[in-house]
């Protein structure tokens, strides 16, 4: 065994780069043509398909399906870019057993669906190799329009809004645009800087200017926005986490889990990332799994997840699951943590053990820790917003606002899942909003 | 993108997919939610005299599946439209007059007589319909009343219908062929002289698709019998290419347009038939398996691959291949070919070996750890290796070059076209001047 395995606290190096690479390629690598077309030819080319209805985007599935099958890849790409411009991220990020191919009538068949997520890559892919961008924007409409945050609900409005004619500015926090695309999404799912190549592709419609290092709040006032512009979009995600609110929690070793998955996401050689070798990982979401995951890849001996439900209510799909248990990370559940120990830095946390109503059993444990991930929800930062409902941007219709001429959509709106492709439906359907109130 | 804007017999279409004459163009309702889907065109389900005939209260399809039941060929014994003529009129000029832009001919099938096509012509001119289509095709029940295809398989009624009809309309006139014929070039020129504008095939296919072995009856069976059908689907297209590829470089019916049917189903269907002289295609089992929205893929892939060609025009497509047609006797016999296995690709199932081991000419060898290898001293090039062989491109065949020595005949390669007419062994072989 690498003998850096075996050393304790949070330290850098613990594999090598070649097995690092391996540990972080492609979770599904591209089909090649031949697979595709054998994969393609599952389809049965369902009417009213149930695939389609369970896209958030409402791809035309079976379509771009036979356009593979037929030899016209590029097609496909078109019929299902038409519908979802980073349909190339989300063949890549969709819990796919959760959405389409979960209802694919060959699922319910055979247990085994046709593998949409993988051909809608396979297209997609032959599209952009190509380097070509398959929309033209309409003549100029003269209005601009603000688009704040550019991850995928705000680069799916500025796209849409761009098309129609207008001119979009689209302002950003951070360094890079592509939002949790570039800064969140597991390593092992969008490979090679994939999320930085389909923003500049994504950009080629023209019209879209790209402000990064501008937060809303801190450089802009969404009143200053109004009055520059025709319409104002809000997709700001969600930029806040919530605390474990036990004692201890601010020892060192404790970290938010999103924070080291963009640490993890922006480093250029992964051997020079530090990582715990006991590391304990609370939540039960694709953040937690993504950050247990790439933790036991990046070498910790243990890694532990730790959910304070049953298996059941688990939000990670059964697919993460099985990918985390994959990868040696132990999930256990029905236990809620109730506090941080350690002189200085964490050593340890300890654990309740909750029935399903959350009730403690009086049974408690304790796991050794060098480091601790929270991964107990994201929240909205909401300084300045319009109208809440919850804990999140209240919205009517396509994303109207309680503000009039704000629109929002994605994670950090109400309503809807929080997941990549809503965020991409949330901020298209705006974006035809706008353009109908603006030229209505 | 590539303009598939296609004019037939003067008769324009934004694209050249046309839903042949059938249940998918039986009525109203369905044509319109053609039309909403794409669809370039339709040739109404054939109109008769009335009072309408009647079909059959069981079943009337038949088929026959490929893997994973993939549909590949489907069986009829549906007779024409079974509403009545007025109803079917009434339709017509209400879509005709929505749809402006889209093709609507109308198919018709009344009895041999003159006075029978007079009467029913100018009925259809009313619609404001774009042209008619003569069905000289319908295999079963019709062609048993002395029409259809009992008009179809004798050319000289083909000829006769054909002039009442240019007499007694201005419309242009589209007369669909049976296949169910030895030579399909009789019956088309029968049309092009009784002053035909266009002709379109194949109508369907003489079959009996399966037989019950529980009753001993063919099906689809009524009542314990059954009738041949009319056969249709992927299984025809074949037949149905050959035919219009006989007609196309046919130098008498140089010209005459033609309507391509039979078994398309993808935009390389449609491709071929147009390449091979069809001025558009017709469509029904594909529609009929898949539902209308199949000509959205017919569209994007037909507009694709001619963008990739930088076609611009279908004009540019229509007929391309015909010069490429030839008789067998003037095929280069000089042109020498090997079968070669990529071993990267090879999954060592052994199909080749068994179907050129077992059938064909030993050239195909084999190794203890199933390495398969073509012996070039015995290949004869024939194929039949490429084409069983489940991995696509594992096995092409390479041409060899002139200068070389081929390693089974012993002889050079040599670069001149030479052909059966000038071979020695053929006993009528032409002498070269000497
Ligand atoms: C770790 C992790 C893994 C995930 N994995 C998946 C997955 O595999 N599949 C999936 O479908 N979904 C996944 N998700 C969810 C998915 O990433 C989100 O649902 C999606 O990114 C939401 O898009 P969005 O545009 O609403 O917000 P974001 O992607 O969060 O983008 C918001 C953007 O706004 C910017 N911003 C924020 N505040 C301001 C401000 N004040 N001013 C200016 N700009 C601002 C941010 O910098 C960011 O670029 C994951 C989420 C996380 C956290
Ligand atoms: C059920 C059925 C009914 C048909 N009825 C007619 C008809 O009324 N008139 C006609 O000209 N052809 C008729 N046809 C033949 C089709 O128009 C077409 O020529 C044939 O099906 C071949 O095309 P395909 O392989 O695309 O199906 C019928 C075919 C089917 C399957
Ligand atoms: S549900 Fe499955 S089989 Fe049906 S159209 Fe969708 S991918 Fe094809």
């Amino acid at each position: 065994m690498d003998p850096k395995m075996l050393t304790e606290g949070i330290v850098a190096g613990r594999r090598e780069a070649g097995q690092l690479a391996d540990a972080f390629e492609d979770l599904h690598p591209p089909l090649s043509e031949h697979e595709a077309l054998v994969a393609a030819d599952r389809c049965y080319f369902c009417h009213d398909a149930p695939c389609t209805v369970a896209c958030p985007t409402d791809i035309d599935i079976p379509l771009f399906i036979r356009q593979i099958a037929t030899g016209t890849p590029e097609a496909a790409a078109r019929t299902i870019l038409s519908q979802n411009i980073l349909g190339g991220m989300c063949a890549r990020v969709c819990p796919t057993e959760t959405l389409c191919e979960e209802v694919c009538v060959r699922e319910t068949a055979e247990g085994k669906p046709v593998v949409i997520g993988q051909l809608q890559r396979f297209a997609t892919d032959t599209l952009m190799a190509a380097d070509e961008h398959p929309f033209e924007r309409a003549p100029s409409t003269g209005k601009r329009i603000a688009v704040v945050g550019a991850g995928p609900a705000g680069l799916a409005c500025a796209h849409r809004l761009a098309m129609k004619g207008h001119d979009v500015v689209v302002y950003d926090a951070r360094p890079k645009a592509g939002g949790l695309n570039e800064y969140g999404i597991a390593a092992y799912k969008t490979v090679d800087g994939f999320a930085q190549a389909e923003v500049n592709w994504l950009m080629k419609i023209g019209g879209i200017t790209l402000q990064n290092g501008k937060a809303l709040g801190a450089d802009l006032s969404l009143d200053d926005l109004k009055a520059e512009h025709d319409a104002v979009f809000l997709g700001v995600g969600l930029g806040g986490v919530n605390a474990l609110g036990v004692p201890g929690d601010d020892k060192d070793g404790v970290r938010d889990a999103v924070d080291f998955i963009a640490e993890l996401r922006q480093v250029s050689d992964l051997a020079a990332l530090p990582v715990g070798r006991d590391v304990v990982v609370i939540g039960g979401g694709m953040t937690a799994v993504d950050a247990a995951v790439q933790a036991k890849l990046l070498g910790a001996l243990n890694v532990i997840m730790v959910y304070r439900r049953g298996k059941d209510r688990l939000s990670a799909s059964d697919f993460e699951q099985d990918l985390a248990a994959s990868r040696g990370v132990r999930i256990i559940t029905n236990a809620q943590p109730v506090a941080v120990h350690g002189n200085g830095a964490v050593r340890e946390v300890e654990f309740a053990f909750t029935d399903d109503d959350l009730k403690p059993t009086g049974q408690n444990f304790r796991l050794p820790a060098d480091q601790l991930f929270r991964a107990i929800g994201q929240t909205l930062i909401a300084d300045g917003l319009p109208d809440l409902d919850g804990r999140k941007i209240a919205v009517t219709g396509a994303g109207r606002t309680s503000v009039s001429g704000v629109w929002a959509g994605g994670d950090c709106a109400a309503g809807g899942d929080d997941l990549t492709v809503t965020a991409v439906a949330e901020g298209r359907d705006a974006a035809e909003d706008i353009h109908a109130r603006l030229m209505g | 993108m590539a303009d598939l804007t296609t004019d037939f017999v003067g008769i324009k279409s934004p694209n050249p997919f046309w839903l042949a004459s059938a249940p998918p163009t039986d009525k109203e309702y369905n044509v319109r939610r053609a039309f909403e889907a794409g669809w370039g065109g339709v040739v109404w389900k054939t109109l008769g005299e009335d009072p309408p005939i009647v079909n059959v209260n069981g079943p009337r399809y038949g088929a026959i599946w490929g893997a994973d039941r993939r549909l590949l060929g489907l069986n009829n014994i549906e007779l024409i439209t079974d509403r009545p003529l007025e109803v079917n009129l009434r339709e017509i000029k209400a879509v005709k007059r929505d749809y402006p832009d889209r093709a609507v001919v109308v198919s018709l099938m009344v009895p041999c007589e003159e006075e029978a096509w007079k009467k029913i012509l100018p009925l259809v001119e009313e619609t404001g319909a774009d042209g008619v289509e003569l069905n000289f095709g319908c295999p079963h029940g019709m062609s048993e009343r002395g029409m259809g295809s009992a008009v179809g398989q004798v050319p000289e009624y083909i000829e006769m219908v054909t002039r009442w009809v240019k007499q007694y309309t201005r419309m242009p006139c589209i007369v669909k062929l049976t296949p169910n014929i030895t030579d399909v070039r009789k019956p088309a020129a029968a049309a092009h002289a009784g002053g035909a504008d266009a002709v379109s095939l194949i109508n369907t296919i003489n079959s009996i698709t399966g037989v019950d072995l529980d009753i001993f009856a063919p099906e689809p069976t009524i009542d314990g019998k059954g009738a041949h059908g009319g056969y249709c689907g992927p299984a025809v297209k074949p037949i149905a290419l050959n035919m219009v590829a006989e007609i196309a470089r046919s130098p008498e019916m140089k010209g005459l347009p033609i309507s391509g049917i039979g078994g398309v189903t993808t935009w390389k269907d449609a491709a071929e038939f147009m390449v091979l002289g069809a001025g558009n295609v017709q469509v029904c089992t594909a529609a009929m398996t898949y539902g209308f929205k199949v000509v959205q893929e017919m569209i994007s892939g037909l507009s694709q691959f001619m963008d990739e060609k930088g076609l611009t025009d279908t004009s540019e497509l229509i007929g391309r291949a015909v010069p490429n047609i030839s008789d067998w006797q003037h095929l280069n016999l000089n042109y020498v070919t090997k079968a070669e296995i990529d071993q990267d690709l090879c999954i060592s199932c052994g199909r080749c070996y068994a179907a050129c081991e077992d059938t064909s000419h030993q050239a195909i060898a084999m190794s203890d750890d199933r390495v398969f290898t073509v012996k070039d001293e015995e290949c004869v090039a024939c194929n039949l290796c490429v084409n069983v062989c489940p991995v696509e491109d594992c096995i092409t065949m390479v041409e060899m070059q002139p200068g070389q020595t081929d390693p089974r005949t012993g002889q050079k390669v040599v670069k001149d076209y030479a052909n059966w007419t000038t071979h020695p062994n053929n006993p009528g072989a032409v002498k070269a001047a000497e």
